[in-house]
């Protein structure tokens, strides 16, 4: 789960590390007073997940409160990158003298975590990668032994960083790499890291990805959980406890595996056309998921047809099919279904199914023959669709 | 011949009193594992289905002499019981929970390789290993893979495994072993550990690996197969489709800026001498192929 701006800079106070007196507004007034409360001037910041939004105009200084409300009521609402900004951060501005980066990730080759530091910050670090990679110092560090001081030293040193905020800096490093481990995090990214012309250390931006699978001992991921999707099939498919990714096709999928859900869609487009979505319903799934899956599905109005991949391991094919019997009786089905049942118990969820066939519900025998009959149904959905309009 | 498992093979259950660990380590026993102790802190002295259950692992490696571990524990738990078994001198943990937060993840491997390196972990988040006819460590449901080889199959994802094992499984291709290594960032066994261990396999006369974006475990593998490996390879990667940035329901499939892209992945494999199929069905079909023609 990525992480707004804001809520970056919330996880890292939590870690000690120094961010910006700042509140997040959801609208022009609101923006007006925390801008008042943190003294002039101060920056308004669109809270969008994806990058680039300063180019885009949605990063604005401020220094009264008419400007803020100028600005505000721009960047609210703003498109960027089709990302809708519906939150502002702002803070008080800082007085930069330069601009650095640093940033804990895993290094999954190698297996270790991984340090990247640098005194090129405020662009984007492949850049640096790859038009200055000396001044780019990457040290990886082992997540059994920790991360200490003097190996933080070491890194500011190499990095060239400012010799007397180097202890500074070091401890910054340090409380990162505790926010990065303890905060569960798969990222934690400040770019730019910067010197104000006090000479204090600071993060000015804050990028954050939790790892979704520690969400069990963070209950208070729960409010970052509240705002981490707006596309209203993912909020419903969270709710369902559904393994979903929304797509832009028309073919709706349903599989148990995540390869499985992956290869579908490949097969999909592979024979000419276009999933909907991506949608894993794991392993050991019952007939009720199996009809809620259905329901999630249904309710997206672009799926003009049904793919239900499944290949029994730990999930039964009886279970499924006794799923689809279900949704059929108690869903109002837009699409049809074309079904693929292979694995456990297979055969007893043919015979399950046996009375049930009709155009709203066929079964191929492959993969590839139920991929095929999919996209065909969905494309003369399409041009019938298209003669009624 | 076979990888890593063999009839021998005598194996714990860590969680076989849990529903999970009941259900597939009863399975395993009646597919002709040997299933020998189950483990559960505090219902030492109870038995499952007359399978003893000891308090520890070091109690059930002492009292039975197991070689090899089936790790059916929550996420919450599950690192700890990985580092409990190699403690306690097993030398294969097989672990297929979903779901185990990466920080523990990474430091249970790191751990591993530093104070147990003669102990595989093959997983977490996979459906196990198989070597058919023989053991059955895992989800793996049995009767879709036949024996006698002589395919090796490695894979990252537990169904599309299923879908391998179907594909060669219908046209009478047997498979030697069946490596499930997991679908999470860090996994304790990886593509060329299995590609060097089928190398060496007299049995194994070609490999099918099954990737997925995410990660450079193909490309690794692509450079080992170019440099050490004679054994003809066939190779499917899932996700060609997926939106970058996205996770994929696996916490490894994820294509991050240009890296970890299926194509990137189909590509090195290419250049390395692999055939390349494009959906799982073509991968079965071209390896059949190869079989007939050895």
């Amino acid at each position: 789960m990525d992480l707004f701006e804001y809520q970056g800079k919330q996880y890292f106070e939590r870690y000690d590390i120094p961010v910006s007196k700042g509140g997040v507004a959801v609208s022009v007034d609101e923006a007006v007073r925390i801008a008042d409360s943190v003294s002039y001037p101060v920056v308004v910041k669109a809270q969008v997940k994806v990058g680039g939004r300063g180019k885009a105009g949605g990063v604005k200084l401020a220094s009264t409160p008419e400007e803020v409300r100028q600005h505000a009521g721009n960047i609210l609402g703003m498109d960027i990158k089709g990302h809708t900004v519906e939150r502002l951060w702002v803070e008080h501005a800082t007085d930069i003298a330069k601009e650095w980066y640093a940033s804990f990730t895993l290094d999954r080759a190698a297996q270790l975590h991984l340090l990247m530091l640098s005194v090129k910050g405020g662009v984007e670090i492949e850049e640096v990668a790859r038009t200055d990679p000396e001044a780019l110092v990457k040290v990886h560090v082992d997540p059994s032994e920790g991360y200490s001081l003097s190996q933080a030293m070491d890194a500011v040193t190499k990095a060239g960083i400012d010799a007397e905020v180097r202890g500074e800096t070091a401890k910054l490093l340090v409380d990162l790499y505790r926010c990065f481990v303890e905060g569960d995090c798969d990222l934690v990214e400040i770019n730019p890291l910067v010197l104000t012309t006090g000479g204090k250390v600071h993060a000015l931006d804050a990028k954050v990805t939790l790892d979704d699978n520690a969400m069990f001992r963070h209950p208070e991921w729960e409010e970052f959980a509240a705002t981490d999707t707006t596309d209203e099939r993912e909020k419903s498919a969270k709710q369902r406890g559904l393994n979903y990714v929304g797509l832009d096709g028309d073919v709706g999928i349903i599989a148990n595996g995540a390869g499985l859900a992956m290869s579908t869609l490949d097969v999909v487009s592979q024979v000419g056309g276009s999933a909907a979505n991506f949608l894993d319903i794991g392993g050991g799934a019952d007939a009720a998921l199996m009809t809620s899956a259905l329901d999630l599905i249904n309710s997206d109005s672009n799926v003009k047809s049904i793919l239900v991949n499944i290949f029994g391991g730990i999930t039964r094919c009886d279970e499924v099919a006794k799923g689809i019997v279900q949704a059929l009786a108690g869903v109002d089905l837009k699409s049809s279904i074309v079904l693929r049942l292979d694995g456990t118990n297979a055969e007893e969820g043919r015979e399950i199914l046996a009375g049930h066939i009709s155009d709203r519900l066929l079964v191929e025998k492959t993969m590839l023959d139920a991929a095929s009959r999919a996209v065909a149904m969905a494309a003369t959905k399409d041009s019938n669709g298209g003669d009624q309009g | 011949m076979s990888i890593f498992v063999d009839e021998n093979t005598t194996v714990i259950v860590q969680g076989l009193t849990g529903s999970q660990g009941r259900f597939h380590g009863l399975r395993n026993r009646d597919y002709g594992t040997k299933v020998v102790a189950g483990v559960t802190p505090g219902k030492g002295g109870t038995d499952v289905d007359g399978i003893p259950v000891y308090d520890s692992v070091k109690e059930a490696v002492e009292a039975t002499g197991a070689v090899a571990s089936f790790v059916v524990v929550p996420p919450r738990g599950a690192a700890e019981a990985i580092l409990e078994a190699a403690g306690a001198g097993i030398s294969l943990v097989v672990c297929i929970t979903e779901g185990i937060p990466a920080q523990d993840e990474a430091r249970a491997v790191n751990i591993l390789k530093r104070d147990f390196p003669t102990t595989r972990l093959i997983g977490p988040n996979c459906p196990g290993i198989i070597s058919p006819g023989k053991c059955n460590i895992g989800i793996t449901p049995g009767n879709i893979a036949l024996p006698g080889g002589p395919v090796g199959v490695v894979s990252r994802s537990g169904t599309l495994t299923y879908q391998a094992l179907h594909e060669l499984s219908q046209q009478k291709v047997g498979q030697t072993t069946c490596v499930g290594i997991g679908g999470d960032p860090v996994p304790g066994t990886s593509f060329v550990d299995c590609l060097a261990a089928f190398e060496q396999d007299l049995e194994t006369r070609a490999v099918m690996m099954i990737g997925e974006i995410g990660g450079s475990a193909e490309e690794s593998a692509a450079e080992f197969i170019s440099a050490s490996m004679t054994k003809p390879v066939v190779a499917y990667i899932a996700g060609q489709t997926a939106p970058p940035g996205r996770r994929m329901g696996h916490a490894g499939a994820i294509v991050s800026g240009n890296s970890g892209t299926a194509q990137g992945k189909m590509d090195a494999l290419n250049a390395a001498g692999v055939r390349v199929a494009k959906n799982p069905t073509e991968a079965g079909e071209i390896m059949v192929d190869i079989v007939h023609s050895l």
